[in-house]
């Protein structure tokens, strides 16, 4: 394998999709290459800046919005038999 | 007919816990609000829709018959919230950028052929960003920029690579949820990750 095969091949090795033969030549590849094994390396703390978008605070009009609607389907749903309905 | 086991976001709605629900509108939040600001591109209208998500689920979750997860749910109201309003914006704006080229699912090289040398080796090694401290790699002005590199993407990559990479879903829970094949959901999140390395690449250097 080539780096530029073995580049294309970095999500489906991160996936568990290569065949084992496949991934044993991958992986054989890697040992011996410094610049793909950057480029896995700069892959996964690429991973890691995308999971640091996952959180977001939520804006306070919103929370208070939404606990006040949360408020008020309970209120409705136990008048008409809610919550614990059963299907 | 009988489910497994109950959903226990499910459940914790329907138990009329306030705390439960508002566990469950944090974690929910900044994935919701990422793919809502994907559809709608700006930040208020996103937050709009995240609302509007939140209360249509209330007002149906009487109905939902469990066939689906709570969550699969849940981000199916968004994208339909989503879809409803961009429809509404493109009957004022007209030809919106809907109709650019999409190759997310095409097998051509998804890192630039200029790196590498004939026989196939690199021109110029990546070098692991070992020189970048933690703090700017995670920190605020980087997410920025890779909000931006995400937005750049064709939209079919954009929203697997938001599934997978923000909101962490699993391969399985996202291309069933988009409708698509094992191979595509990985295409076009190959495309899409070269694509955000790339543009972290040229930020870092």
């Amino acid at each position: 394998m080539t780096c530029r095969e073995v580049v294309e091949l970095m999500t489906d090795y991160l996936e568990g999709a290569l065949s084992p033969a496949d991934r044993d030549r991958f992986e054989q590849h890697l040992a011996g290459c410094e610049g793909c094994t950057a480029y896995l390396a700069e892959l996964r703390k690429t991973l890691r800046v995308l999971g640091g978008l996952r959180e977001v605070p939520i804006p306070g009009h919103l929370r208070r919005r939404l606990l006040a609607a949360f408020g008020d389907w309970r209120t409705s749903s136990r008048v008409t038999g809610g919550p614990d309905r059963e299907q | 007919m009988v489910t497994a086991r109950p959903d226990p976001e499910l459940a914790a709605i329907l138990g009329g816990d306030e705390a439960a629900f508002e566990e469950l509108f944090k974690r929910y939040h900044g994935p919701l609000l990422r793919l809502a600001t994907s559809y709608l591109g700006d930040r208020e209208s996103a937050e709009d829709a995240v609302q509007e998500t939140w209360l249509t689920c209330l007002k149906s979750i009487d109905r939902f018959q469990g066939r689906s997860s709570f969550k699969t749910w849940l981000f199916g109201i968004l994208v339909n919230v989503a879809r409803s309003r961009r429809r509404q914006r493109s009957r004022l704006l007209p030809f919106a950028s809907l109709f650019g080229r999409d190759d997310s699912d095409s097998r051509r090289p998804a890192v630039d052929p200029d790196r590498f040398q004939a026989d196939g080796r690199w021109t110029s090694a990546p070098d692991s960003w070992t020189d970048v401290p933690e703090d700017k790699l995670l920190g605020r002005e980087t997410q920025a920029m890779v909000l931006v590199a995400i937005q750049a993407l064709p939209a079919k990559q954009r929203e697997v690579i938001l599934l997978r990479d923000v909101a962490g879903w699993s391969a399985e829970e996202t291309r069933t949820f988009l409708s698509i094949s094992d191979a595509n959901q990985r295409v076009r999140l190959h495309r899409a990750r070269a694509a955000v390395r790339a543009a972290l690449e040229e930020y870092l250097k």
